[in-house]
């Protein structure tokens, strides 16, 4: 099962074979013996592990933040893979200093996640605010701190820092005490390395499933799948990974989370969907997860999921020399079920460009507001016509066995007025159609609730105009 | 002065029980567990998991060569259950392999049947079935019976707090070693080494000079490794000497959320009498304690409730009755607070629904009840050099609390969906063990040839920021660099009979223990410089930044010379010394005494929101004035106000234990148990130290910070309830912590 695979970890080359299955995380604690990666938790949750993955796209390194728990060391072939190690300089970098200054760190666990992700922050952005800062560290927890340390050093690191107008970010951040010298070097290593590199990864008959960005199968194995056969797909990427072909926009199966929030195109007909997102896992996990995998993961609550589904997406299935389409909405055959042979690959999925008049709104309710999993999430995609319904669909997470559109309340919503009488009877029928258990994310009762204030709240967010807000108690 | 701790953690060179290098032939061990709540075991079956390769060994009850029992204050925990299991998480058996992965996955092959016997999870059903781990404590002052009738308003309720797992971000763990003449190191991830040294020499039948616990730091305790990491040290240490290899056991994130116990959940009934002036004149109160299956500290912890009953107020007739109930849950165990966060609920809990009876703000109750010097607290100490009213005036002074109160009302009128809410929250916390012969610790200072000194107490890091407050103290009695001093490792060879670093009180016992060893150093240094100075007597000897002073005029001779002179001469340049908190002291027959040291006081204002559409909330803003005696080192005690504050209002609105029907935990991974994270915790948290009132009591005149600054989350919870009332002005609140988005949605839109 070992395979050749050559990076370069933190200022090292390294080349030979190893187990492509076992995670950055054991690989740098175990073999490296590099400790400052840490485990807490073993399911991308608390960022004690997280590390930058950086990739050459032309002649520079692009840099992401990821937890090395749930990556597969297949993943670092060709890239820059940068532990806490590799960020420090001979002193402390001025993000340490500033941590260690304003109380940022107590016992220390969560320390070296902190650093890494906001050298993460610094790496990819070249204005610098407090909260979009703040934003990206949403896969980090700190049990001591209570943050408020980190957000000062934060503040501080912005203000030493000033808005940065090099042209290149990684040696404004060396100047700036804030990376070490040696990442000049790497994109010409880097290159070198990609050169003798084996682009694809050579399908063996003897694999044993399909990984893609393996952000919930290397949670849910996370005991026996360093010994598994694997075919890894989040890494064999054609140039297009999201692209418009007539009146459709495709998304590629391995297109991350990320690159579906940060995308131009879909800024242009989905404005919304970048904030909607950062309700998605948190930044290591969206720069991981894939949209294939959240569908085939086949979560009741999965966000992406329910979002496909109000735009009517088609799923691209692809296996030897057999393509099938099948819509989104008949995907799902019952709990965890697909309408998928192990085997096909979903290569793309797509959907018809949003129509101009047409609205869109995604609402999840979970435990708590960021990197959680959904009590409930509900997205609709509407167009109306002088206040009347021309076409819509809505879906339900995490109400039933399967991630859930519903079409009774579709149904019943077609060509009828945008009225609070309407709106209120399609909650009724759309109350019918769900199936909600009672689990850590909340009682039955409450999720039937929760629906019905979300169905609400679309409605409110979309119509302002048409409602007051006490009618709707 | 920056922490040399905090440098390491930075940098991701700190090493904590997992970032040890191994010795050679290091053996991994996985914890095989009970599936069930209550039963007996009828048959276990190790063969198939010894068949996997790479499995050394089971080990299991009848391994064990000592007492099977790791019980502290009462003798009622095996370490490995024999007969029969009590709750979901007890261990069973210890599978030792060559690797990580090959231990846990051979403890799913281990098969076992039980005998299911009946169960109980609700403190209430185990209190009226008689399961009462020690008889009731009562706690009273004056007489509650003779003055109901004087009171103007008489309200009881009931009061429901959760519990709340720690989640030290480093899980438990341990790397034991055999070592010559058949003793053992255990490394350990603990906050009481003794307590491992004592329970492994139980079990081993060692004496426990033949097992040394060394602790480097803990990656976060919270009083979860008080006296839950024990377990894991003693089997680490047993699988060792059995086989005579290394052994490390480092628990997996859900194994370690499934067996260690959390803080205590209870249930509460209060009646709660007042004048029409708001002064309360008599409060009655029970509490159910959930102890989980065995005492571990519940009985101290149950303790510490009666205590802090009376939160920051003076109440002359008080009863208050705690029940230790005996459960099929994981032992609760102790958390940050231990026991008097619970109780301060409930007593603010009946301040807010007497408010709401008599219709006045509760703010006007708390204010005509705080504590002044001279009242006597149920327990029978007197308070003195109280700052509760000072604490609560200024923080409503400084953060215009009375303005705010408004703003929330305007804003309340204006909107319908969205509602904002504030309330005061004073905390009065007790300094010391209450057991009061855990009120001593030593310290031992050796002075290095090269004038550096190393210091080793019985505290231990883990990341409230001893190491450094010990430093200070060092650096400021001797008058050197602190630089220069290295904190060492706490280790039961080099300092015996540690009490457990807990109770807020690890800078305060061995800080002052440190003093009169640096202290002691520092005496003969002097009379060595008197003597090489010519002069008369110590007096007009003083060492100020490393040089020596002879009647305050600078001489010659250095910290170095000093230190030299002094080998040369055959003096001592190492000192022991031990410190005992003084004037203390508990009478349990009669449930009175000087229990605490001191008092540490503080008022929080806190601010919410609610979404009232989808009944999420927010905390805002918290707003603090603490009482900080004199601090030590100001950004370690504003960290660990923050921090507390946050972990404080996680387990009032957000972390949510649940358990099935079966007792097994539902919450056991951080994808379903959720803490805050930095998006949660609140835009502004502004903590003010109260400046000028030094603690005569406390080292350097500062004061204990640990725990004190948690109980200002349980205004977070008043806060909220304060919107949610604007939105449902004629509904009652229900007491019934953590307060959800769940919890808060069903009442906002729910007839019930």
């Amino acid at each position: 099962m070992e395979k050749q695979i050559n990076f370069i970890c933190n200022d090292n080359a390294i080349s030979g074979k190893m187990n492509p299955a076992i995670t950055v995380l054991d690989y740098l604690r175990t073999v490296k013996k590099l400790t400052g990666t840490k485990e807490g938790c073993r399911e991308g949750d608390c960022g004690a592990c997280t590390v930058l993955l950086g990739s050459l796209v032309g002649n520079k390194v692009k840099y992401k933040s990821v937890n090395s728990c749930l990556l597969p060391l297949n993943s670092v072939n060709g890239k820059h893979l940068v532990s806490i190690e590799g960020l420090n300089i001979e002193k402390l970098s001025f993000i340490q200093e500033q941590l260690v200054d304003e109380g940022g760190t107590q016992c220390g666990f969560c320390t070296p996640g902190f650093v890494v992700s906001l050298v993460n922050y610094f790496l990819n952005h070249n204005n610098y605010n407090l909260h979009e800062a703040v934003t990206s560290l949403d896969g980090n927890i700190c049990r001591c701190t209570g943050y408020a340390g980190i957000k000062r050093a934060i503040e501080n690191t912005i203000s030493f820092l000033g808005n940065n107008s090099a042209k290149d970010n990684i040696e404004f951040l060396i100047n700036k005490n804030i990376l070490p010298k040696y990442f000049l070097e790497i994109p010409k290593l880097l290159k070198r390395l990609n050169a003798q590199l084996e682009t694809k990864s050579k399908k063996s008959k003897t694999s044993k499933f399909l990984v893609s960005g393996g952000t919930d199968i290397y949670v849910q194995q996370r005991d026996t799948i360093h010994s598994s056969n694997i075919e890894f797909v989040a890494e064999n990427r054609s140039e297009k990974t999201i692209w418009k072909s007539g009146d459709k926009i495709y998304l590629s199966g391995n297109l991350t989370v990320e690159e579906f929030r940060e995308s131009k195109l879909i800024h242009q007909y989905l404005p919304s969907l970048k904030n909607h997102l950062l309700l998605f896992g948190s930044l290591p996990i969206r720069n991981r997860a894939t949209i294939a995998g959240n569908i085939v993961n086949a979560s009741p609550i999965a966000d992406i999921t329910n979002i496909l589904l109000v735009l009517n997406s088609d799923v691209h299935l692809h296996y030897e020399k057999k393509k099938r389409t099948i819509p989104l909405i008949k995907f799902y055959k019952g709990y965890k079920q697909l309408n998928k042979t192990r085997n096909e690959l979903i290569t793309a999925v797509s959907f018809s460009i949003p129509k101009s008049k047409s609205l869109f709104n995604f609402e999840k309710i979970s435990r708590r507001t960021f990197l959680d999993i959904a009590s409930v999430n509900s997205s609709i995609s509407i167009k109306t016509s002088a206040n009347v319904i021309e076409d819509v669909h809505i879906s339900a997470g995490g109400v039933s066995p399967v991630p859930l559109y519903l079409r009774s309340t579709r149904k019943f919503l077609l060509n009828k007025k945008i009225s609070l009488e309407n709106i209120k009877h399609a909650v009724k029928i759309a109350l019918a159609e769900i199936s909600p258990i009672s689990d850590a994310r909340g009682s039955s009762e409450y999720k039937s609730l929760l629906l019905r204030q979300l169905f609400y709240s679309h409605f409110i967010k979309l119509y302002p105009q048409n409602f007051k807000h006490e009618e709707f108690l | 002065m920056r922490s040399y701790d905090s440098v390491q953690h930075a940098k991701g060179e700190s090493k904590f029980v997992d970032d040890i290098p191994i010795p050679e032939g290091t053996l991994f061990a996985s914890v095989y567990y009970s599936p069930i709540a209550h039963g007996k075991i009828k048959k276990l079956n190790f063969s198939q998991a010894l068949k996997a390769e790479g499995v050394i060994s089971i080990i299991s009850a009848s391994d064990i060569p000592g007492e099977n029992q790791i019980g502290g204050i009462i003798l009622d925990e095996e370490l490995f259950a024999k007969e029969g299991v009590h709750y979901v998480g007890q261990p069973i058996a210890l599978v030792v392999a060559e690797n990580k992965f090959t231990a846990i996955n051979a403890v799913k092959e281990i098969e076992a049947q039980f005998e299911k016997l009946p169960t109980i999870f609700d403190p209430r059903e185990a209190f009226e079935k008689g399961e009462l781990i020690i008889p009731p404590k009562i706690f009273s002052l004056g007489n509650v019976n003779a003055e109901w009738h004087n009171c103007d308003y008489i309200i009881e309720g009931s009061v429901i707090s959760g519990s709340q797992e720690h989640l030290y971000l480093e899980t438990q763990g341990s790397l034991a070693f055999p070592v010559e003449g058949g003793g053992i190191k255990i490394i350990s991830s603990t906050q009481g080494p003794t307590a491992v040294q004592k329970i492994a020499s139980r079990v081993l039948n060692l004496p426990m000079n033949k097992i040394e616990v060394d602790v480097s730091r803990l990656g976060g305790g919270f009083g979860g490794k008080e006296d839950q990491a024990t377990a894991w040290a003693v089997m680490a240490a047993l699988a060792a000497v059995k086989l005579n290899r290394p052994v490390k056991i480092i628990l997996q994130r859900q194994d370690d959320m499934r067996m260690t116990g959390k803080r205590h959940p209870y249930s509460s009934d209060y009646k709660i009498g007042l004048n029409k002036e708001g002064k309360i004149l008599a409060y009655e109160v029970n509490y159910y304690q959930n102890a989980g299956a065995s005492a571990d500290l519940s009985t101290a912890i149950l303790e510490r409730t009666l205590f802090h009953s009376t939160n920051s107020y003076f109440i002359p007739n008080v009863k208050a009755t705690a029940y230790c109930c005996r459960t099929n849950l994981p032992p609760f165990t102790a958390f940050r607070g231990f026991g008097g966060p619970q109780a301060m609920f409930v007593i603010e809990s009946a301040i807010h629904k007497a408010a709401e009876v008599m219709n006045v703000e509760p703010t006007y109750i708390q204010t005509k009840n705080l504590l002044k010097d001279g009242d006597e607290f149920p327990f029978g100490q007197i308070n003195k050099n109280s700052r509760a009213e000072k604490c609560f005036d200024e923080a409503v002074k400084r953060f215009e609390f009375e303005k705010k109160e408004k703003e929330v009302k305007k804003f309340n009128e204006a909107n319908i969906l969205v509602k904002k809410g504030i309330a005061a929250m004073p905390v009065c916390f007790g300094i010391s063990f209450t057991s009061t012969f855990l009120n001593q610790a030593s310290s031992l200072v050796h002075v290095y040839t090269d004038g550096s000194v190393r210091i080793s107490t019985a505290a231990v890091e883990m990341g409230q920021g001893v190491n450094v407050k010990i430093v200070s103290i060092a650096t400021r009695t001797l008058s050197i660099n602190p630089d220069r001093i290295k904190i060492d490792t706490t280790n039961t060879s080099r300092i015996a009979n540690t009490s457990p670093t807990a109770a807020s009180k690890g800078a305060d016992l061995n800080g002052f223990a440190t003093r009169d060893a640096c202290n002691l150093i520092l005496e003969r240094l002097k009379k060595l410089a008197a003597q090489i100075l010519n002069a008369k007597d110590i007096s007009q000897i003083e060492l100020m930044d490393e040089i020596v002073y002879l009647n305050k005029v600078k001489t010659d001779l250095d910290w170095i010379k000093l230190i030299n002179t002094a080998y040369m001469k055959r003096i001592s340049l190492s000192a022991h010394a031990h410190h005992a908190t003084p004037n203390i002291y508990f009478d349990r027959e009669n449930m009175k005494g000087d229990a605490f040291a001191y008092h540490v006081f503080g008022t929080a204002i806190v601010e919410a929101t609610v979404d009232c559409l989808v009944g999420t909330c927010s905390v805002d803003s918290v707003k603090v004035v603490h009482d900080f005696g004199k601090s030590l080192h100001p950004v370690t005690d504003k960290g660990q106000a923050e921090g507390g504050i946050v972990q404080g209002i996680g387990w009032m609105t957000l972390e949510e234990i649940i358990y099935d029907n079966e007792g097994k935990l539902l919450t056991d991974a951080l994808s379903t148990y959720k803490v805050p994270d930095i998006q949660f915790a609140p835009a502004i948290i502004d903590v003010h130290f109260l400046e000028d009132v030094p603690n005569p009591y406390g080292p350097f005149q500062s004061k204990a910070i640990g725990e004190p600054p948690f109980m200002y989350g349980i205004g977070a919870f008043f806060a909220i309830c304060n919107a949610m009332k604007a939105f449902r002005p004629h509904k009652s609140i229900q007491y019934n912590s953590p307060l959800t988005h769940e919890k808060v949605l069903l009442w906002l839109h729910s007839e019930k």
